[in-house]
């Protein structure tokens, strides 16, 4: 199981780390939403992985009678998923007015801040 | 239905911390609290355009006070931890204050105060309406969180706290540049983020625990510290926070968005956030995995001093002050991290007082800048000229952070470069103390020709030698306060740090030893247990 979700995020990786080497800004953000989940589910496995069993605590014990999933995992990747969305959300919009005012959504051509043709500096008094 | 159980008897003292908090431990929290509930109302506020300052500056005035509290009590009490929900270390999430964190934080939150004031009069009433105040309250949020905090997944959450912050305020105004910049720095910080904790979850995989006292301790009692999966974590976390602050060769993101906001939003960027990756890289590999910084300690030299020379050429070769300011930035990141690779007790101090030295002085450079803009009309070098006969009073303060951002005595710069320079030497690696001193000399000519241009000459290019052109807003320079008091509250700050250092050395060297040697930390934590 540990092996078929480590194979898994190394997929999820790869894909990712593939769209984020592009020009194209709606390709790098793909690659940045599915690199958010490659590390979610990193976090998870790491968690270990067990057998879905109930944490129901029988009436008369303290303690479940089996051992039941790490929580801790699913809190951090919870808390992740919600960040790691809004961040999405985000720049997704920051690229849709980029793309709006800019006129193109290939980073090699996003040149407004750092202009291509700055004269050189003065090099006199 | 409660009464349908019995009520057993629970010894709560097996989970729970049952002593109640001390008032004063409150503090610990206060920050993190008051910027959130400041940034809250300011928000409430929005459309207030002329209350937004006033709120703004009574809760960031609030914030210092705090932190210097804080920092007061955590100088007489020792490492302070709370652990929310009063759970037993290691579990529940705990905020560890010790003198580097709160040093930092309240060296931070005065300079969040200043960028306030000098918000006043820079942001209009349009930016103040998009939330100027509610994004740098909750980017303060972030910061401080990430200084005072004890627990490394914490540490994750507060840098996405005052990185959506950040973003809110660079795209603030919504200009071209600005889109592009925010574009660059959005992403490029995401990954950088993510990257973090990818590694956190590797850790949290090997040693089952996020408290950095326990993840400490847990690494300090492993066969072989910095070897195996450690090691990986290791690499990640140089590279996530190497990323945060604009460390050689991932640091393109920062020269090309910090010139694009309003100067004041530079100046609080170029103050605050490459330190709070600066202070996470200190916090992480000279506390929690000084075997792993001892292993790469030869690769952080190198990264260091291309960041130094990087940073320091890069300032040379740029003709618009912000721009050059940034690369600046990056100059500086490269002493802290030179601290960092040499890594005995005064070299980590120097690192500490050099990131306090660099959040002043830099924040005050982008401040000057826009007062040079106002003055002059213009950023760029070609067109600056004859600021010195304007106004020989805002030269003198140019001047004086140019030096003390060159590391010339007698200003704040002088004394952690001293301490890097010294602990290089001392600990056999004069390479490291030779890339300082360059370093230091080729911003000093950065500095030089920004002081030429922009000051010294008559006028704008073209202007003939000894005629000087008279500029056409001379008249507006000294009004209002707003600009002027900030300036001069950090200018004040970098030549007593230069003047009377004893202060600042005590603190870095406590925040030093501090890590160097965790045990009052861990007692903090887990002093409660025992």
């Amino acid at each position: 199981m540990e092996l078929g979700l480590a194979i898994l995020i190394g997929i999820f990786f790869t894909v990712s780390i593939y769209l984020m080497l592009s020009k194209q800004l709606v390709r790098m953000l793909l690659g940045v939403a599915i690199l958010g989940n490659a590390v979610n589910l990193s976090i998870f496995t790491n968690g270990r992985l067990t057998r879905e069993v109930p944490p129901v605590i029988p009436a008369d014990l303290y303690l479940p009678a089996e051992m039941t999933a790490n929580p801790l995992p699913q809190a951090l990747v919870l808390t992740a998923i919600v960040i790691s969305f809004s961040f999405f959300a985000f720049l997704l919009v920051l690229a849709f007015r980029a793309y709006q005012e800019l006129g193109t959504d290939d980073v090699n051509e996003m040149r407004v801040a750092e202009p291509e043709n700055d004269p050189l500096p003065p090099q006199g008094y | 239905m409660a009464g349908s159980y019995p009520s057993p008897e629970v010894d709560f003292s097996a989970a729970w911390n049952l002593t109640p908090v001390s008032a004063g431990d409150w503090l610990v929290v206060a920050p993190t609290v008051i910027t959130m509930i400041g940034g809250a109302v300011c928000l409430m506020a929005r459309k207030n355009t002329n209350a937004q300052p006033k709120l703004g500056l009574i809760f960031l005035t609030l914030l210092v006070l705090a932190n210097g509290g804080l920092l007061l009590r955590v100088l007489d009490k020792g490492v302070i931890t709370m652990v929310m929900g009063s759970w037993l270390p290691p579990f529940g999430i705990a905020f560890t204050v010790d003198t580097l964190g709160a040093t930092m934080s309240l060296i931070a939150s005065v300079v969040a105060l200043c960028a306030g004031m000098y918000g006043a009069s820079s942001v209009g009433s349009t930016g103040r309406r998009y939330g100027f105040y509610p994004f740098l309250l909750l980017l303060m949020t972030g910061v401080c969180g990430a200084f005072l905090t004890g627990d490394i997944f914490n540490l994750y959450v507060w840098f996405e706290v005052l990185l959506i912050s950040s973003y809110g305020l660079l795209v603030l105004g919504n200009d071209r540049p600005q889109l592009d910049g925010a574009v660059k720095y959005g992403i490029l910080n995401l990954i950088g983020t993510n990257l973090f904790l990818i590694g956190t979850g590797l850790l949290y995989g090997i040693l089952g625990t996020l408290n950095m006292a326990d993840i400490a301790m847990k690494i300090s009692q492993l066969d072989a510290p910095a070897h195996g999966t450690l090691a990986t974590v290791a690499a990640l976390y140089l590279l996530a926070f190497a990323m945060k602050a604009a460390a050689f060769p991932v640091n393109f993101w920062l020269p090309a968005s910090y010139h694009t906001p309003n100067v004041v939003v530079s100046a609080v960027f170029a103050g605050l956030l490459t330190k709070v990756g600066v202070y996470a890289l200190l916090r992480i590999f000279v506390m929690i995995m000084p075997a792993s910084r001892e292993y790469m300690a030869d690769l952080i030299a190198v990264v260091a001093i291309a960041t130094m020379i990087v940073g320091a050429l890069g300032a040379i070769a740029q003709s618009e002050v912000r721009r050059a300011l940034g690369y600046l930035v990056i100059a500086g990141i490269g002493s802290m991290l030179a601290g960092l690779a040499i890594g005995t007790p005064l070299a980590i101090s120097g690192a500490i007082f050099y990131a306090v030295h660099s959040i002043i002085v830099m924040t005050a450079l982008y401040m000057v800048a826009g007062v040079m803009q106002q003055m002059g009309g213009s950023y760029d070098l070609r067109k600056l000229g004859g600021l010195y006969a304007a106004s020989p009073a805002f030269a003198a303060i140019f001047l004086i952070l140019a030096f003390a951002v060159s590391g010339l005595p007698p200003f704040s710069g002088f004394w952690p470069k001293v301490m890097l320079v010294e602990s290089a030497i001392v600990t056999g690696r004069t390479w490291v103390a030779v890339a300082i001193l360059v370093g230091g000399f080729l911003t000093t000519i950065a500095m030089g020709r920004i002081w030429i241009y922009a000051f010294w000459r008559g006028g704008p290019e073209g202007t003939a030698d000894g005629t000087a052109v008279a500029l056409p807003a001379t008249s507006k320079l000294l009004t209002p306060a707003a600009v002027w008091v900030p300036i001069c509250i950090l200018t004040a700050l970098v030549i007593y740090f230069g003047i009377q250092p004893e202060g600042m050395f005590t603190l870095s060297a406590y925040g030093s030893i501090g890590n160097v040697d965790p045990s009052g930390y861990l007692n903090s934590v887990f002093g409660g247990a025992q």
